[in-house]
């Protein structure tokens, strides 16, 4: 019994390395096929659209409210230490740092990642990418490379419009709603936000998570079995995937980065 | 170099792993030709069209189109012979994002440099070939499934290629559909001159329409000749075939341990 | 969806993304930050700079005139020195003095300069003569203790 557990064990795990190694394959396929997608840029600037455009809603919702919520609370603690000027710092900081690129990026998994698996599933499982190979067509070069390309640019954008989002919902629970002093919020978070310390790190964070996600949603997507289940499978697991790699990706970053300066 | 045959397979054995698909094929296409491929379901008919589209290289033997080595040409030499070629899948793969019109325009826009009004009549011919050119503007969902199998037809012959696979083009048609499907390969290979591979179990169809046929059964094949040849003949794969029936050399029963055991009649009764 | 209404959204969404990360930049960040051509550099150099990092600002009167460029070790003279990037507009003279001051209680450090009577002004690559360490919090209480003993011993 132990025996075939382990054998069973074994057998997943080589695998999953198996697996790995294909997807790993696979992404460099993807970039050496982006030569298309960035000369007929037309293709990628319509993933852009389904990527991009149509997150915007509920990223800038969400943001919204992220921001709302850190106003809220962040004055409720800093209250009692006698430090509610420093609300400005708290939403901005933990925006710009965190929030934005971790909580856009899993949103954008969510919505645009399971889209874009579903999609390549389908066209795979309807042989709609096979046509395209007998048509001499690289369905790589013309289908996936161009939506990786959408979401790598998409990612930074919607984060900084979480971002931008969240802390003008801070602004509007603390100054407006609250009333802490409008003029200590914004020079308080000026002083203490550093464009190339917080705000460009954010920004590199949100490229790699875009990378990331985009990267496993496709591949997914590509690798599903042409099946109802084989399709759902894959697009629950670029979900899960994504936001698992998005938060560890999140911890190695932030330890590069903020490992403290000196 | 001007060869009959536009396929030529000789030997070919491929097989996934340890399981072999097909042992030891030998087929020959002259152009012009209408051949069918018959055989049970799961015999390897598909895999065969892939071998010569060049989606799966062969593990032994040769697939020649044109005089050239299928499994043996590089990325680009696979894509400019597959620019020659037309393939009808089983139920039409049609880009789904599309309309009508731009999915048979699509091979025109990627391989060509020609004006949007060149490809606007070569796009509306090709339908009016399959006698779809009214529904230029409807999108794939919206088209039935003999419809959808018509557009991909007019779809797989846009570059006028010198070779058609056809993938089961006949499953799940209505008669009529059946029929026109069956006109329109026999009609379209005469006239545009086409060489055209069909994968089918459509008998009653196929009998109509092909010029030579090849029978494959466990990796072989068991039988060939012309449509006549093969009505008549008594070899008995074959006539259960072209019969439809239900038992012969292909077994009715999936091999089972005997009834009487299975019910437990011989031992443990109650 | 016709092409060019996706265009159009397309362009929006990458403007407005521009645009937030412009905001960010500009009136969330403080990218107004010192930079090399309107600024110049001198050296102060410190027994403890404490918890001193580079890009801690320094103020003057309060009002940030530079920020910290660099810290080194002087290995000849067991030193830290500090080199201050100012801003091109403040002059300082030759004769002020750095003192390294914690902003609040248990705050970030940074360094203060008051500025001396000196006619001749800080150039380029010149040293602060004048310096003041770090309190380093163990040191202030030992010398307290120091101090108690002292007070307690001679009866």
């Amino acid at each position: 019994m132990l025996k075939q557990a382990i054998e069973k064990l074994g057998n997943r795990t080589i695998q999953g390395v198996w697996r790995m190694g294909f997807a790993m394959r696979f992404f460099v396929t993807i970039l050496l096929h982006s030569g298309t997608a960035f000369r007929r840029f037309g293709l990628t600037t319509r993933e852009l659209y389904f990527s991009g455009v149509l997150s915007l809603i509920i990223i800038l919702v969400s943001g919204l409210f992220v921001g709302m919520v850190l106003g809220l609370q962040g004055y409720e603690t800093l209250q009692t230490y006698g430090a509610e000027e420093s609300l400005g710092i708290l939403v901005a900081l933990s925006l710009v740092r965190e929030l934005g690129p971790v909580v856009a990026a899993l949103l954008f998994a969510s919505r645009a990642g399971s889209a874009i698996t579903a999609e390549i599933g389908l066209m795979k499982a309807t042989e709609q990418l096979s046509a395209m190979e007998m048509m001499a067509i690289d369905p790589v070069a013309r289908v996936v490379a161009p939506r990786f390309w959408a979401g790598v640019i998409s990612m930074p954008l919607l984060a900084a419009l979480f971002s931008a989002m969240g802390i003008f919902g801070g602004y509007l629970v603390g100054v407006k709603l609250i009333g802490v002093d409008e003029g200590a919020f914004w020079s308080q978070m000026q002083n203490a936000v550093d464009f190339e310390r917080d705000i460009l790190n954010g920004v590199i964070k949100s490229v790699v998570f875009g990378v990331a996600i985009t990267a496993i949603a496709l591949f997914e997507g590509y690798d599903a079995p042409p099946t109802a289940e084989g399709v759902s499978g894959a697009t629950t697991r670029t979900v899960v995937t994504s936001s698992l790699v998005v938060l560890a990706l999140d911890f190695v970053l932030t330890a590069f980065m903020f490992r403290g300066i000196g | 170099m001007q060869n009959d045959n536009l396929v030529e397979i000789e030997q070919l054995a491929f097989g996934y792993g340890a399981r072999p698909i097909l042992k030891n094929i030998n087929l020959t296409a002259k152009r012009g030709q209408v051949v069918a491929i018959m055989g049970s379901s799961g015999c390897g008919k598909t895999t065969l069209l892939r071998l010569i589209g060049g989606q799966l290289k062969p593990g032994q033997g040769v697939v020649r189109v044109a005089g050239e080595a299928v499994g043996e040409l590089d990325q680009a030499g696979l894509y400019r012979l597959r620019r020659k070629m037309g393939m009808l899948f089983q139920f039409g793969a049609l880009f789904t994002d599309m309309s009508v019109f731009d999915n048979v325009a699509f091979q025109l826009r990627e391989h060509t440099d020609l004006p949007e009004d060149a490809i606007r009549d070569l796009v509306l011919m090709k339908l009016h070939a399959v006698g779809l050119r009214g529904a230029a503007q409807l999108m794939p969902a919206e088209l039935s499934g003999g419809m959808a199998r018509r557009v991909a037809l007019a779809r797989a012959i846009a570059l006028d290629p010198m070779l058609v696979l056809y993938d089961e083009p006949f499953a799940g048609l209505d008669p009529i559909s059946l029929g026109v499907t069956g006109n329109l390969i026999r009609r379209l290979t005469d006239t545009l001159g086409l060489t055209s591979i069909v994968v089918t179990h459509d008998i009653h169809e196929s009998l109509k329409i092909v010029d030579y046929i090849y029978f494959i059964s466990d990796g072989v094949i068991v039988a060939e000749g012309t449509a006549d040849e093969m009505s008549a003949s008594g070899l008995p794969f074959v006539h259960q075939f072209v019969h439809g029936e239900a038992d012969g050399p292909v077994p009715f029963h999936y091999p089972a341990p005997p009834y009487a055991d299975d019910l437990r009649l011989g031992g443990q009764g109650a | 969806m016709n092409k060019t209404v996706l265009d159009l959204w397309v362009g929006l969404f990458v403007i407005a993304g521009i645009a937030a990360l412009l905001f960010l930049a500009l009136r969330v960040g403080s990218m107004n930050a010192v930079n090399s051509s309107d600024s110049y550099e001198v050296v102060a150099r410190f027994e403890n700079i404490g918890g001193l990092k580079p890009r801690a600002p320094v103020k003057s009167a309060g009002v940030v005139v530079g920020r910290v460029a660099d810290i080194q070790f002087d290995n000849k003279t067991y030193e830290a020195a500090v080199t201050l990037r100012l801003d091109k507009r403040y002059a300082f003279p030759k004769d002020s003095s750095a003192a390294i001051m914690t902003s609040g209680l248990l705050g970030e450090q940074y360094v203060g300069l008051e500025a001396g009577g000196d006619s001749s002004k800080l150039k380029e690559k010149d040293r602060i003569l004048i310096t003041q360490d770090a309190v380093v919090l163990e040191n202030l209480i030992g010398r307290f203790l120091y101090g108690k003993a002292q007070e307690g011993a001679p009866k």
